[in-house]
């Protein structure tokens, strides 16, 4: 999953960086993510993975980096069932 | 009422009386600083109202700093649009100190030398968004240098200190950004443009090249994008909005004695313009509403660094600002129309010319469209409050 997340921040998250540079818990918005950017990341890993982000998930930290957005997944991939 | 500290909003209001409103149509005429109005605030201590008592100042609440706001607005929109943004400073560098001596002290200099902040985030090909910087913080050992071609600095001229945003260093991307809190004596102001505006003119917001130079310390602990979102873009709303909310709130007092005038010229009957004033009122009462609901909520999450990141908070804040701006200039149209020739004229006592003059730069500091425009990016994931 890590490297699918990786791949959709690659293409929608218009990083100053290549994310490949990144470790999972590197902060992304120091990385150049923006709110703007964010909001495709967030419709990306909506598409991908099949989930809906509820609001309590919608705020910065869920998106911070790499293994955030991953424990954000797996915990909407794991109430799906 | 949203403010508690009767004791400091009573003060405002004096001076708004006394001094802010006196000089007001001079202020706007001559497009000059309103410097009788801030050299009574700071003797009134009100510039440091919201520095901890532990420092020395008040310790008031953002509620009372919006109560204040509103109280200047009702006389100088100059004087309440300075005071707002100089409180928009100090509460950043108020909550997000850290555990910095620097700020620490900074916060007990404020309260003794009655410091007046200006703000530098717009920067020239930049535009209004304020999230992205283009020049960056030189640091070599413990001293940084910075340039800013800064496109607006309201009160530039007349401030003790500038709080400017910009990259965290030469190799950061745009949107890592941090706030420095350069002094007078760490800069020099080179003025690039001028400020002869429709309206808002005593709030000498030239533009200027800033070069500056200082110390990391005086660098923020926490990056300016949680700056932004727990303090500066919140608190600028909320002040923006109640000040603009007394602007119109003006208006209104002068189309009601129009219309009480005119009532007591003809007793019995009804004047003509009475059913559009209660339309205005109206429209007041909504505004009100949702200030001190925005300022409401704004307080009650404020130490939850979480849910002021949320996006119904980003939405909520923004349509605030938005909606506000749009309908104050409506509320004064109204009033206007209530007054007719005698609104129009600027010199009677129901003049509101100047209100509405005022009242059209409030959709442009940071134009309505680009917030239109973050808020529809927000609503493709956010959904909507079904609660009541
Ligand atoms: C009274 C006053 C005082 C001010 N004081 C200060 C100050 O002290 N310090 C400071 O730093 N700045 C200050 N500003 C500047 C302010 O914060 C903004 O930077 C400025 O108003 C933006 O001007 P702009 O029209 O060039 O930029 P932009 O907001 O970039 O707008 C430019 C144009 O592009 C359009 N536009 C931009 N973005 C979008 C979008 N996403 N979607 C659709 N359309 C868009 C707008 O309609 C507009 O026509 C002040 C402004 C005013 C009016």
């Amino acid at each position: 999953m890590t490297e699918d997340i990786r791949a959709i921040i690659k293409e929608h998250g218009r990083l100053a960086v290549d994310v490949k540079t990144l470790k999972d818990d590197a902060d992304l918005y120091a990385a150049g993510l923006t709110s703007h950017a964010s909001v495709n990341l967030m419709l990306a890993l909506e598409s991908k993975f099949d989930v809906e982000f509820p609001e309590r998930m919608l705020k910065r930290k869920s998106f911070e980096s790499v293994a955030a957005i991953h424990a954000a997944i797996a915990e909407l991939l794991k109430e799906k069932g | 009422m949203l403010g508690r500290r009767l004791d400091l909003i009573e003060k405002a209001r004096a001076i708004g009386q006394s001094v802010a409103g006196p000089n007001a149509g001079a202020v706007d005429k001559d497009g000059r600083f309103p410097a009788e109005s801030i050299a009574a605030l700071k003797d009134a201590k009100l510039l440091s109202a919201f520095v901890p008592t532990k420092y020395g100042g008040e310790g008031c609440s953002v509620g009372d700093l919006l109560s204040i706001c509103h109280a200047l607005g009702q006389h100088c929109s100059a004087s309440a649009m300075v005071f707002a943004m100089h409180q928009i400073q100090v509460a950043c560098a108020v909550r997000h100190a850290g555990s910095s001596a620097y700020f620490a002290d900074y916060q007990r200099e404020l309260v003794k030398q009655q410091w007046l902040l200006a703000s530098a985030t717009s920067e020239a090909g930049i535009g209004g968004d304020a999230r992205s910087s283009s020049c960056a913080v030189e640091q070599s050992g413990q001293s940084l240098a910075l340039t800013k071609n800064a496109t607006t600095i309201s009160y530039g001229a007349h401030a003790d200190g500038i709080l400017a945003t910009a990259r965290r260093n030469p190799d950061a991307p745009a949107s890592d950004q941090v706030l420095v809190a350069l002094h007078k004596k760490d800069y020099a102001l080179e003025r690039t443009s001028n400020w002869d505006t429709l309206g808002m003119r005593g709030t000498c917001s030239n533009g200027f090249l800033l070069k500056a130079k200082g110390t990391m310390d005086q660098v923020l602990p926490l990056p300016y994008g949680d700056i932004s979102a727990h303090t500066m873009l919140p608190v600028s709303h909320l002040t923006w909005a109640a000040l603009w909310l007394g602007i119109a709130t003006d208006a209104v007092s002068r189309a009601r004695s129009f219309i009480r005038t005119e009532a007591r010229k003809k007793p019995g009957s009804v004047p003509a313009g009475a059913v559009r004033l209660a339309e205005v009122v109206n429209m007041l009462q909504l505004m009100k509403a949702n200030v001190v609901a925005c300022a409401e909520h704004y307080q009650a999450i404020a130490d939850q660094p979480e849910a002021l990141t949320a996006i119904g908070v980003a939405i909520e804040l923004n349509n605030l600002k938005a909606g506000t701006s749009q309908m104050a200039l409506q509320v004064v149209h109204h009033a206007m129309l209530i007054c007719g020739i005698h609104g129009y004229k600027n010199d009677t006592k129901f003049s509101v010319g100047r209100h509405l003059r005022d009242l059209h730069s409030t959709v442009l500091m940071v134009n309505n469209d680009r917030l239109f425009g973050i808020t529809a990016s927000l609503l493709l994931v956010h959904k909507e409050d079904t609660t009541l």
